[in-house]
C-alpha cells in the first residue's frame, strides 16, 4: 500500500534526553518481577509459592475471570516473595534469576503448521496474551472472540519514544514469524502501522504508512483511519515490541522476554539503548546513568505521558520498552510563575513566549502548573486528536455515564492513552485518562 | 524570595483546617498560589503538563483590555474637558488623570463586590478560588456609563455573580456572560442611568479635579444615541459640542459611550493579543464581524427613514457602540459560546446578525450587541447539541452499514 495516510492534528513535545541509537548491556540484574497492575482488569490468581523455582515460561498466576489467560515467569530462578499490599492485594511476585536460565520447552513451531486454535492455545499457555489487547475497553483480550481484525503499530510517537525500526534491527525474522502468528488469530486482515518516513519491511500483512505528531503512533488512532470499530464489533490491538515476543516463541520454541529498553530524559546522562528483559529491576538499568542531582527525581517506566511511576528499587513494567526519568519538581516553588514571559517554559497556548522557538527542547518536571478547575477552554483537546471524536463531549458524557452518549460519541474507540495529550494541555488540569479508564470499566461491567 | 517562602510556610498551618484562621483557608492558598507555582505533582495520568493554568489564561485577557482601558480613561477626560470648554487648555495627561480618577473607583467597587462573593464562595465549598471574576470585574466598569452610581455598580454586580454564576456552580458552569448579566440588570433595573444623554460624559468634577461648567451647545449624545432619534433621509451624526463626527472618529474612539467600548483601535490591539496568545477563538470573533457586515448589509440596502439606523453603513455599525468590545471580549468567553468548532462560526455569526437587527429594527434599545450576546449565550448549547448530533449520526450509520 502506497496511500500515507497523513494526520495534521497532535503535538510533539520536544524533551530532552532523547535516546542516542546506541545499545549498551544493562547491569547485573538479579531480581525480576510480575506487577498484577500492568495488567488492567486482571483479577490475579497466584499459582506459585515463595521458595519454589519456576523456569522461564512457567505461570505464576492466572487471571480469575478468565483462567486460560496465564502470566508466565520472564526468566527463570527462584520465587522470593509474593508482596500483598492493602486487603492482600498481589503488588508483585518477584523471583531471584538463576546464573544458568532454564526454559519451559514449548517446541519450535512454523506459523503455518499450527491451526488458529493451536495457535490462540499456545499463545494462552506461553503467556502472551497479556500483551494482546483488545479494543472496545482496551483490557487483555478476550480468546473465547474472533476478532473482526488485528491492529499493529510499529511507531511509538510518544515523547522521547524508543524507535521500533532501530529495536528491530536483527530480529526481522521474528517480526515476521509474530505477524504470521497473529494471522492465524482472526478472520479478517492484520494491519501493520508505521512510520512513512522509515517503513518497515513485511509481507502477508497489510502495512499502512502514517504521518504525524504524537499520537498517530497510538494503535487507537491508526485504527480510527483504517477500519473504525463499530459498535459490537471487536479488534485486537498490538505493540510492534511485543510482536517480537511471539516471534521468538514459535522460533526458539521457549519464551524470551528480553528488550532493549530506551533509557530517557533529562536527567539520563547518556540516553541509550539498554539490553535488559521484561520485569528486571530499575537500578539494573539506571546504574551509573543518571547525572548527579541535588533535587528530587520521578522515574517514569515507559513515557511521560502514560508511563507508569515508579521507584528505583520497582521494575520495569511489562507493557513497556522505555524508561524515563524526569526532575519531580515538588522542591522548587517559582515567583509569580503565571506571569513571567516564560522563555523556558513549554507550552501549546503561545501565551509563552517560548512558542517563538519551536525547535527547542525542554527539561519538563512533573508539576501540575497549575490548580484543577472546571473546563474552561473549549477546542484544546481537539487540537491534539486526530480522531473523529469529540473530546470534551465523550469526557462529559462518561462524567454523567450516559452510555447511550457515551456509545454514540465513540467510546468503543478510544483507549486512555488516546487522550493523553488531552490531558497534557489541559488548562483545568482535570485527570482525563483516569475519567476515560474509569468510563471504560463502568461501560464493561454494564455491558457484560 | 526565600524568605517570603518561609513565611508563607511559617504560617501555613494556621491556615489548614483546624488552624487559627481555617476560615481563610481559601483565600490564603489563592494568595500563595498567586505568589507562587503550586509544586503540587501529577498523581495520575500525565507526568508533564503544559505550562498554562487558568490564572495564565486569565492574565492574558487582562492584559488584553488595558489598551482599551487606558484609551476609555482617556476619553472620559477628553469627553469631559470638551464639555466644559477646556479641551485645548488642558494637557493629554491631565485628561487621562481625570478618567483614571473618575474609572477607578468603580473598577474597584466591582473587583471589592465580586472578589468578596467569589472568596466566600469558594470558602463555602471548600474549592480553591477560581480566576474567573478576576476578567468579569475589569469587564465590568468598562461596559457601562462613566457616571453609573457606584452603588448600582455593587449592587449589580452582587446580583450577576451569585445568580447568574455562583448558583450554577462558579467559574465554568455559568449559562449567562457575568459581566454582561451585569450590565443588563442595570439597564433594566435603572434604564434612566444606563441611557440617554446624561451619563456618557461626565460632567461634574472628579474629587475636585476638572471643575466647570458646561458650554452651551453640549449635548451628551453618543453616536447611536443620536441616530436613533434621527429623523429624514440622512444622517448627521456629530460629537458632543455639535461638531460632525466621521467614521475616522469612530474607529479612534473620541465619542461618547461606555468607558471601554468606544475604541476599536484599542479593542483591536486586544485581539490581536487574544488571537496571538490563542487564548480567544479566532472563529467566533471573525463570525461575528462577519454576521455584522453582512446584516448591516442588508439593513443598509433596504435603509429606511423609518429605521434610522439602517442608515449607517456597515462598517459604521461595526465601529459604532459596543459591537467590536462585544465581539472581542463578550462572544469570545468559552464558557458562555458554542464549544464545537462547527458552533462557533454560527454562534458567532448570529450574535453579529442579532445585534445589528435590534440596533436597527427595534426602536426601544439604540443598542444591540448586549442583548445579543445575551440571547446567543442561551441557544450555544443548542446549537452545540445539533453538532455532536451530526457527529452522533455519522458513527450509527457507519455501525449500520457493516453490521447490515
Amino acid at each position: 500500500m502506497t496511500k500515507v495516510i497523513k494526520l495534521k492534528k497532535g503535538l510533539d513535545i520536544n524533551l530532552k534526553g532523547k535516546p542516542a541509537g546506541v545499545v549498551e548491556e544493562s547491569a547485573p540484574c538479579e531480581y525480576y518481577a510480575l506487577v498484577p497492575d500492568d495488567f488492567h482488569g486482571v483479577v490475579p490468581k497466584v499459582v506459585v509459592k515463595p521458595g519454589e523455582h519456576v523456569d522461564a515460561g512457567t505461570p505464576l498466576m492466572y487471571d480469575k475471570n478468565r483462567p486460560e489467560i496465564k502470566f508466565v515467569a520472564p526468566v527463570s530462578g527462584e520465587v522470593v516473595a509474593v508482596n500483598r499490599g492493602e486487603r492482600r492485594k498481589v503488588l508483585d511476585i518477584t523471583i531471584k534469576a538463576d546464573a544458568e536460565q532454564t526454559f519451559v520447552e514449548f517446541g519450535k513451531k512454523s506459523a503455518d503448521e499450527l491451526s488458529g486454535e493451536q495457535m490462540k492455545e499456545l499463545l494462552l499457555q506461553a503467556g502472551m496474551f497479556p500483551f494482546i489487547k483488545q479494543r472496545p475497553y482496551d483490557v487483555i483480550a478476550n480468546p473465547d472472540v474472533t476478532p473482526r481484525d488485528i491492529f499493529v503499530t510499529a511507531w511509538d510517537t510518544a515523547p522521547l519514544a524508543p524507535d521500533f525500526g532501530f529495536v528491530l534491527k536483527g530480529e526481522e525474522a521474528h517480526f515476521q514469524t509474530g505477524l504470521d502468528a497473529l494471522r492465524k488469530l482472526t478472520s479478517g486482515k492484520v494491519y501493520v502501522g508505521m512510520p512513512a518516513k522509515a517503513p518497515i519491511a513485511v509481507s502477508n500483512v497489510e502495512s499502512v504508512l502514517f504521518d504525524g505528531p504524537h499520537p498517530t503512533g497510538n494503535v487507537g488512532v491508526q485504527i480510527q483511519h483504517i477500519a473504525p470499530v463499530n459498535k459490537g464489533e471487536v479488534v485486537w490491538t498490538m505493540n510492534a515490541f511485543d510482536v517480537l515476543f511471539i516471534g521468538r516463541l514459535l522460533n526458539k520454541g521457549v519464551v524470551d522476554f528480553s528488550r532493549l529498553v530506551a533509557v530517557t530524559g533529562s536527567e539520563v546522562a547518556n540516553p541509550v539503548y539498554v539490553r535488559t528483559c521484561v520485569g528486571a529491576r530499575i537500578d539494573s538499568l539506571l546504574a551509573g546513568r543518571l547525572t548527579p542531582a541535588d533535587y528530587h527525581r520521578r522515574i517514569i517506566s515507559g513515557n511521560v505521558l502514560t508511563g507508569t511511576h515508579i521507584s528505583e528499587m520497582d521494575y520495569l513494567r511489562a507493557p513497556h520498552s522505555q524508561l524515563t526519568v524526569i526532575p519531580e519538581g515538588d522542591d522548587c516553588h517559582e515567583l509569580f510563575g503565571w506571569a513571567m514571559p516564560g522563555l523556558k517554559k513549554f507550552s501549546v497556548s503561545h501565551t509563552y513566549f517560548s512558542w517563538l522557538f519551536p525547535k527547542k527542547s525542554y527539561t519538563l518536571d512533573a508539576r501540575l502548573n497549575g490548580g484543577e478547575r472546571a473546563i474552561i477552554m473549549s477546542g484544546e483537546y481537539d487540537r491534539v486528536l486526530p480522531m473523529d471524536i469529540l473530546p470534551e463531549f465523550l469526557i462529559k458524557a462518561v462524567l454523567a455515564f450516559d452510555v447511550e452518549k457515551m456509545e454514540n460519541l465513540g467510546i468503543y474507540e478510544v483507549a486512555p492513552e488516546d487522550f493523553a495529550l488531552c490531558e497534557f494541555v489541559d488548562t483545568s488540569k482535570l485527570e482525563i485518562q483516569k475519567i476515560i479508564r474509569t468510563g471504560l470499566d463502568e461501560l464493561m461491567k454494564e455491558m457484560n | 524570595m526565600k524568605a517570603l517562602r518561609n513565611y508563607i510556610d511559617k504560617i501555613k498551618p494556621d491556615f489548614q483546617p483546624g488552624g487559627r484562621f481555617e476560615k481563610f483557608q481559601s483565600v490564603f492558598e489563592g494568595f500563595e498560589t498567586f505568589l507562587f507555582v503550586p509544586a503540587s505533582t501529577s498523581k495520575t495520568g500525565v507526568h508533564i503538563h503544559d505550562s498554562i493554568d487558568a490564572k495564565r489564561t486569565m492574565s492574558v485577557v487582562i492584559l488584553a483590555l488595558i489598551p482599551a482601558l487606558l484609551f476609555g480613561m482617556y476619553n472620559v477626560g477628553y469627553q469631559h474637558y470638551m464639555a466644559i470648554g477646556q479641551a485645548a487648555s488642558v494637557s493629554g495627561w491631565a485628561m487621562f488623570l481625570f478618567g483614571f480618577l473618575s474609572v477607578l473607583p468603580q473598577i474597584v467597587v466591582s473587583y471589592a463586590v465580586g472578589l468578596g462573593i467569589e472568596f466566600t464562595a469558594a470558602q463555602l465549598r471548600g474549592h480553591e478560588i477560581q480566576e474567573g471574576f478576576l476578567v468579569s470585574g475589569i469587564l465590568i466598569p468598562m461596559i457601562v456609563p462613566v457616571d453609573t452610581p457606584l452603588w448600582m455598580i455593587a449592587v449589580a454586580t452582587a446580583f450577576a455573580v451569585i445568580f447568574a454564576k455562583e448558583v450554577f456552580g462558579g467559574t465554568g458552569m455559568n449559562v449567562f456572560n457575568v459581566a454582561l448579566v451585569t450590565r443588563a440588570f442595570l439597564f433594566f433595573a435603572y434604564p434612566s442611568k444606563m441611557s440617554g444623554d446624561a451619563v456618557f460624559v461626565r460632567t461634574s468634577d472628579t474629587f475636585g479635579l476638572g471643575a466647570g461648567a458646561t458650554v452651551d451647545n453640549f449635548s451628551g449624545a453618543t453616536p447611536l444615541g443620536q441616530v436613533a432619534t434621527s429623523t429624514g433621509e440622512s444622517l448627521h451624526i456629530t460629537n458632543i459640542l455639535g461638531e460632525p463626527a466621521s467614521l475616522w472618529d469612530f474607529f479612534v474612539g473620541l465619542i461618547p459611550g461606555s468607558i471601554g467600548e468606544t475604541s476599536t483601535l484599542a479593542i483591536l490591539i486586544g485581539a490581536a493579543i487574544l488571537l496571538f496568545t490563542r487564548v480567544a477563538s479566532w472563529r467566533i470573533m471573525l463570525s461575528v464581524f462577519a454576521g455584522g457586515l453582512c446584516m448591516g448589509y442588508v439593513a443598509h440596502l433596504f435603509a429606511s427613514p423609518v429605521y434610522p439606523a439602517s442608515l449607517l453603513t456597515p462598517v459604521e455599525q461595526i465601529c459604532l457602540g459596543g459591537f467590536a468590545f462585544a465581539a472581542v471580549f463578550m462572544a469570545t468567553d468559552p464558557v458562555t459560546g458554542a464549544r464545537t468548532t462547527a458552533g462557533k462560526y454560527i454562534y458567532g455569526f448570529l450574535i453579529g446578525v442579532v445585534a445589528i437587527v435590534i440596533r436597527v429594527y427595534n426602536n426601544g434599545y439604540p443598542e444591540g450587541a448586549m442583548l445579543a450576546v445575551l440571547l446567543m449565550n442561551v441557544f450555544a448549547p443548542l446549537i452545540d447539541y445539533f453538532v455532536v448530533g451530526r457527529n452522533m449520526k455519522r458513527r450509527i450509520k457507519r455501525a449500520a452499514g457493516t453490521n447490515a
